[in-house]
């Protein structure tokens, strides 16, 4: 079964091949994509069973044993979030189908798309500190390139800021990787959380383990890091912002989660205020910023920091409760994020503008459209019974047993200040009426085909399948934070011949 | 030699900051290119410097050998510095044609409020 880790990584990366060097039209080579992203969603989701009934699996590349080697290995946070991911890759594939020009097609669209869900899955995997730069680069330079892809000066505008702080990000991180490796002598996840509470020096640990915390927190758009998102993802193909929304930004999450519960658990309990006041301020900012704005996309920018902030409370409360609890926010804001744009490029395609001022009528014209908006809006807000409100109940019961009254009342007050500007798409886009003399940059507005209806529809049927089901995404989200907080399951996966030494030497 | 390059690494990192400080793209640049140099020369410092010993361990072995890992992560770094560098500059230059300035404060058209249509 160890086979599965290798070919998660490996499928994105051939369909990239395959997409690029395939002879046929825009279309074949979008159907390309799609087929291989179908096909990682099997692989990935078999993974997760197979994690689920058998616990963590690993698998060293090369044949050489951790910590001399790479160590691809699954745990349940890896395995679930994959196939969420892979789930987020398929319909985004679909989508593109309807939304990318020819000729950014021809520019390798579908390459880069693919590799960036190769990265993905190889960050999500990785056991070897290193090698998660390395996918990080992979994710950072596909995604550098559909930034720029048929660009125009807008586009370009907002991707230099997001290449010159990514980067910066990235000298950060390999910095802190160098000096960790320095420190201990090992680059393995594994080992490290053995050889960090033996280095001398604390004091210097703590000094990389907040280097670590920079560099992903410009990843994740935390406060007071988040600036350069909101500068450019609304200048996008839709469906690169959904893509950039639901995925680029938890990769950043899920790199803080992972080191800081196993390189640096000793770090994580001296800055956990330092965390819960970034995540509360993230929360709410994010959620003020998206009131600022009249454009649809950027709107959904800010939702996308705020909920950001949802996922560092967990990580700063960092219970077995909260980290479940944060986990599952993972799940639903990747899933709720990347419908939410999805619907974003159909307004904008039915009303030939993401202007609320210059939409309307909506919900006169196509009240089935309206209603699946109303409900990922409501999903978002976190209305029961939909995802979002057992997303945020889990944060809040994790907060009570805490009693953590400060970080319920700003979870309550941001869900309620997620309500305006979402009430505001709604009552502007779909309930008044169209204005009568449309200004002059608002587009001829056109039907979206099947293409653009079926990842939408899908997408909704599993997010109200999740909100009346949640039980077992709750469940898998809770096996994971406790594989996260007490990793021995984790360690002897990786490394097994040490396992077996401790316990010789225990004899 | 440690503390000479550590020197190179304060150096060369605080040149670097000075130069992303500036208003100008280019020198902002140049100090990206700088810093991510700082970095390789910190992760081949702290990995332990041995001058004049071998890499490879004959028959026997030498008592001192040199740890060619850090090498190898810097050699990787390197690669990738490289591309991602040579990205960024023509990004720089492409976004120079299209804007017609390098002036960052003048570089804000993806946050003015009418420009967003382009791109549907």
């Amino acid at each position: 079964m160890n086979g599965l880790l290798i070919c998660c990584v490996l499928l994105p990366m051939i369909t990239a091949v395959i997409s690029f060097i395939w002879p046929g039209s825009a279309r074949a080579r979008g159907m390309v994509s799609v087929t291989g992203s179908i096909l990682l969603l099997l692989v990935s989701s078999v993974q997760l069973y197979y994690v689920a009934v058998h616990g963590p699996i690993s698998n060293q590349m090369g044949g050489w044993q951790a910590p001399m080697g790479i160590t691809l290995i699954a745990d349940m946070l890896s395995a679930l979030l994959l196939v969420v991911a892979a789930i987020v890759a398929t319909c985004i594939s679909v989508y593109s189908v309807s939304d990318i020009s020819d000729e950014r097609v021809e520019g390798g669209y579908y390459t880069f798309l693919n590799m960036l869900t190769a990265g993905v899955a190889g960050a999500f995997l990785t056991g070897d500190l290193f090698n998660l730069y390395v996918w990080f680069e992979v994710m950072l330079i596909s995604s550098f390139a559909l930034l720029v892809l048929g660009g125009n000066k807008v586009q370009l505008d907002g991707a230099v800021k997001y290449v010159a702080i990514n980067l910066i990000s990235t000298v950060l991180l390999l910095t802190a990787i160098g000096l960790l490796y320095g420190l201990t002598g090992t680059l393995n996840m594994a080992d490290l959380s053995q050889q960090v509470p033996l280095v001398e020096n604390q004091s210097l640990v703590a000094v990389v383990a907040v280097l670590f915390l920079i560099a992903f927190g410009i990843k994740a758009a935390v406060f007071p890091l988040y600036f350069w998102l909101p500068a450019s993802y609304h200048t996008l193909p839709i469906s690169v912002s959904a893509l950039f929304a639901a995925l680029m930004t938890k990769i950043g999450i899920y790199a803080l989660m992972r080191t800081f519960t196993l390189v640096f658990p000793g770090e994580h309990a001296a800055i956990s205020n330092t965390l819960l006041i970034m995540g509360l301020l993230t929360m709410i900012l994010g959620v003020f910023g998206a009131m600022t704005h009249s454009d649809i996309r950027r709107i959904l920018a800010f939702h996308v920091i705020g909920s950001i902030g949802f996922m560092l409370l967990g990580l700063g409360l960092g219970s077995p409760l909260a980290m479940g609890a944060a986990i599952f926010y993972m799940v639903h804001g990747i899933l709720i994020k990347a419908l939410l744009f999805m619907i974003a490029g159909i307004v904008g395609k039915l009303g030939g503008t993401y202007e609320l001022s210059e939409l309307g009528g909506l919900y006169k014209e196509r009240p089935g459209f309206s209603i699946i908006f109303l409900l990922a809006a409501l999903a978002l807000i976190g209305i029961p019974p939909l995802s979002g409100f057992w997303a945020k109940l889990l944060i809040i019961n994790a907060s009570l047993s805490q009693e953590s009254y400060i970080v319920i009342a700003f979870v309550l007050i941001a869900s309620l200040l997620t309500f305006i500007p979402l009430i505001r798409i709604w009552s502007e886009a779909f309930w008044k009426a169209r204005p009568e003399t449309p200004k002059a940059h608002v587009k001829t507005a056109s039907e979206p085909d099947a293409y653009a209806w079926t990842p939408v529809l899908a997408l909704s049927a599993l997010m109200l399948l999740f909100g009346f089901l949640p039980s077992t995404v709750i469940n898998l989200s809770d096996t994971a934070a406790n594989s996260l907080l007490e990793p021995s399951a984790y360690l002897s996966a990786v490394l097994p011949g040490d396992e077996v030494a401790a316990t010789e030497n225990a004899q | 030699m440690e503390i000479l390059l550590s020197i190179l690494v304060g150096v060369l990192m605080s040149t670097g900051v000075w130069l992303m400080l500036s208003r100008n793209l280019v020198k902002f640049l140049f100090g990206l290119v700088l810093i991510s140099n700082v970095a390789n020369l910190v992760i081949f410092t702290v990995g332990g410097l041995t001058p004049g010993a071998p890499a490879l361990i004959v028959d026997g072995g030498a008592a001192q050998y040199a740890n060619s890992l850090p090498q190898a992560l810097v050699l990787t770094a390197i690669v990738i510095g490289f591309g991602l560098v040579s990205f960024t500059l023509i990004l720089a230059l492409k976004a120079f044609q299209a804007i017609g300035t390098v002036d960052v404060d003048a570089m804000n058209l993806a946050e003015q409020q009418s420009n967003a249509e382009e791109t549907l």
